[in-house]
């Protein structure tokens, strides 16, 4: 992608997200609002999340780097990144990250840039079939801008 | 200079088929247990028809003396179906007579050898416990700024001891790998637990060219040698994930610390008696909220039919002091564990999530209850992981603070040692940070950020408080503090005091896989923006090379003295327990 077209789609996607609000705000949910408890056995969803499973929702976070450059999905985290689950052996994620399956290709956002996802909320245990990531929470035909 | 050149090309044609990359697993002045297991391996460069590669072991045909033949591979495939050269795989050997073993392999014009120690012990235990404390990352100037902390100083002297300043022996332990002078919590472990060095992100192998990382040449772990020569319980603490690299390193063979979910695995094959820690992910099965395993697994039910009973919390666990009869697994978080400051202080970190977590003492406290029932004895290791894991955020006051409680832990074991005299205790790092105490920060000094550091005559004492006598700071946000630095980090943002707001996160990674400084704290007053002097694809500031500071008390810790290799430290536990009589 030239960096001109990818200029002008992020604009395009900015646009689309700011335009969205007027037409039907999308539910915002928080990352400290996805689980309503957390033990050693297990996390809870909160009810917040079991509510709105399968509908479209706002979340804004920070975007680790993704796994691959033509990863079908990225990570989406309270708090940038420090660290690089992926690339380095001795770090992992946090519990509470949602992954992100966009509609279409957007560029990778700095990672000291706040962001605001919008997609479909989808829950359960689910293994990415190309890389075997493992995801609890996840957005599907989401796109992005910035917070 | 035309004779040299030319008698130097002669000499390297001549010499080209040393040069072949021949390698022998174990390596070459390996230390290896008698009678324990271990599996030999041996790399030729090019291919060979099995009949052209002969391996003696003191001149004998090596499956006489080894007992069996190796498994002979014509071709071993590397990355990409990559022919690598032949190999031969003898698994699960082992020797019973000490001695010196030259292994020596020759096939065409590819020849190697190298010579094992096989070592015994002395036939009578000398100690009946050991109890191993180990701080991760544990360097000089944790201890000294832990002391100052703690204690306090006045006029130059130290207002109080840590209970780690009077431990009887002391060494100097070199933790350098087999492929480098640098090192991980990995390979540095594993050379403790297996007495066997090996390449950094190994543990309880030997790192060889196949890239599976479950193929490599094992070696014998302490708890597998507990386990096959005595009848002595095994405990493990960590405030670490308990598949992280130290307290994995007393069970697990693979060539990457990073295969956590089949670490569990291995601590479910060996069931060490008492296990507590973090990193419940990698039990819980894969549709369980906070998983981080990909099958269905339930490793806490299998733990559980397996007889132990499981805790999650600190009340837990205080509950089952005493009462409990039969095996104990704790696992307090489904990652690392909070830090002594963020669980009992700031309650920052992940505390809001985690909010009973026990502290390490405490762990500690009801791991020497239940295992000290064993009239055989026991082997616990406990692992202060966060000394580490905020050394490398460079979260100095965390750091110190980890310390100052890693400390209690090893006041603990002295009490418990005092009781029970035929204990021995090991406090050490598992490697080292580049990391300095330099003066004090002094808050009321005029300026900003570096200005308000004091070094030399300016530095004075740093003012901490402790009133409730509980030997940690009762505050760490003082007007005069510890100025700790490291002498490598990534680009970050330097803020110039303790971290108030929750663990330090100095760099983040952009899209190129470069770690730059996290703007979150760009906006700090008299933040400053220090460059990097590591490659931009370290997030955080990295291990040292400095020997560690090993210490010592109790039956069998004479063996400890002068500068030792780190899988050296192996030979000395082994000896207190006489772990190579077999007596079981």
């Amino acid at each position: 992608m030239q960096r001109r077209d990818c200029l002008t789609g992020m604009a395009a996607t900015m646009a689309l997200v700011a335009a969205r609000p007027a037409l039907a705000a999308p539910p915002e949910i928080t990352f400290d609002e996805l689980y309503a408890s957390f033990s050693a056995l297990g996390l809870k969803f909160s009810d917040k999340v079991l509510n709105l499973t399968d509908q479209t929702i706002r979340i804004q976070g920070f975007m680790a780097p993704p796994l691959k450059a033509e990863a079908q999905f990225f990570v989406l985290t309270q708090i940038p990144m420090s660290i690089c689950p992926f690339c380095s052996s001795d770090s992992d994620w946090p519990d509470n990250i949602m992954v992100v399956y966009l509609d279409k290709r957007q560029t990778f956002v700095q990672p000291n840039q706040r962001i605001a996802v919008t997609g479909r909320l989808e829950r359960g245990s689910w293994m990415d079939p190309e890389t075997g990531f493992v995801s609890q929470l996840r957005l599907r035909d989401a796109r992005y801008g910035m917070a | 200079m035309r004779i040299l050149l030319a008698a130097l090309a002669a000499t390297t044609v001549l010499t080209g088929a040393a040069f072949a990359d021949t390698t022998i697993y174990p390596l070459d002045r390996a230390t290896i247990l008698v009678n324990s297991k271990f599996d030999f391996k041996v790399e030729l460069d090019n291919v060979h028809p099995e009949d052209a590669v002969e391996v003696t072991v003191n001149g004998k045909p090596y499956a006489e003396v080894f007992g069996a033949p190796a498994q002979f591979v014509t071709e071993e495939k590397g990355k990409d179906d990559k022919v690598l050269g032949s190999a031969l795989i003898l698994r699960d050997l082992a020797l019973a007579e000490p001695g010196a073993y030259t292994v020596s392999v020759k096939a065409g014009d590819e020849a190697k050898s190298v010579t094992w120690d096989v070592f015994g012990t002395d036939a009578t235990p000398k100690a009946k416990n050991i109890i191993f404390i180990l701080g991760d990352g544990l360097s000089v100037a944790h201890r000294t700024a832990a002391r100052i902390m703690s204690k306090g100083m006045t006029e130059g002297k130290a207002d109080g001891r840590l209970a780690m300043d009077d431990l009887d022996r002391m060494a100097f332990i070199g933790t350098s790998s087999t492929h480098s002078i640098a090192t991980d919590s990995a390979n540095t472990m594993s050379a403790y637990m297996t007495g066997h060095k090996s390449r950094v992100n190994a543990l309880g192998v030997y790192a060889d060219r196949t890239p599976d990382s479950f193929d490599d040449p094992k070696v014998e772990t302490i708890a597998e040698a507990l386990r096959r020569a005595s009848n002595k319980s095994i405990g493990i603490i960590s405030t670490a994930e308990l598949e992280d690299a130290t307290p994995a390193a007393l069970v697990a063979h693979t060539r990457k610390r990073a295969d956590k979910p089949e670490i569990v695995g291995m601590f479910y094959d060996v069931q060490p008696d008492v296990l507590l820690g973090g990193g419940s992910a990698y039990f819980l099965k894969s549709d369980i909220p906070g998983s981080k395993r990909k099958d269905d697994k339930d490793y806490i039910q299998l733990f559980q039919d397996a007889g132990y009973s499981v805790v999650t919390t600190k009340s837990e666990l205080a509950a089952a002091e005493g009462s409990n009869q039969g095996k104990l697994l704790g696992l307090f978080h489904t990652g690392n564990m909070d830090t002594w400051l963020d669980r009992n202080q700031l309650k920052k970190g992940t505390v809001g999530k985690f909010g009973d977590q026990p502290g390490l003492v405490d762990m500690t406290k009801v791991a020497l209850d239940q295992l000290s029932k064993n009239p055989d004895g026991f082997f616990l290791m406990v692992e202060g992981a966060s000394v580490d894991k905020m050394s490398h955020p460079m979260d100095w006051e965390r750091a110190v603070v980890e310390t100052i409680e890693l400390d209690h832990v090893v006041a603990l074991a002295r009490e418990f040692a005092a009781n029970n005299p035929d204990t021995m205790i090991v406090v050490t790092g598992d490697h080292t940070h580049g990391v300095g105490l330099i003066g004090t920060i002094d808050e009321d000094k005029p300026g900003e950020g570096r200005d308000k550091v004091g070094v030399y005559d300016e530095a004075g004492f740093p003012n901490y408080v402790d009133a409730d006598g509980d030997g940690y700071p009762d505050s760490i946000a003082v007007s005069r503090h510890i100025a700790m630095f490291a002498n490598n980090f990534p680009d970050y943002y330097e803020t110039w005091g303790p971290k108030l707001d929750g663990p330090f996160e100095p760099a983040v990674k952009n899209e190129n896989g470069e770690y730059i400084a996290n703007e979150a704290y760009k906006d700090v007053p008299g933040a400053v923006l220090r460059v990097g002097n590591i490659p931009k694809d370290n997030d955080t500031a990295v291990h040292a090379v400095d020997d560690v500071v090993l210490q010592a008390t109790g039956p069998g810790s004479e063996g400890f003295r002068g500068y030792m290799e780190q899988s050296d430290v192996y030979k000395v536990l082994v000896d207190a327990f006489a772990l190579g009589a077999d007596k079981k």
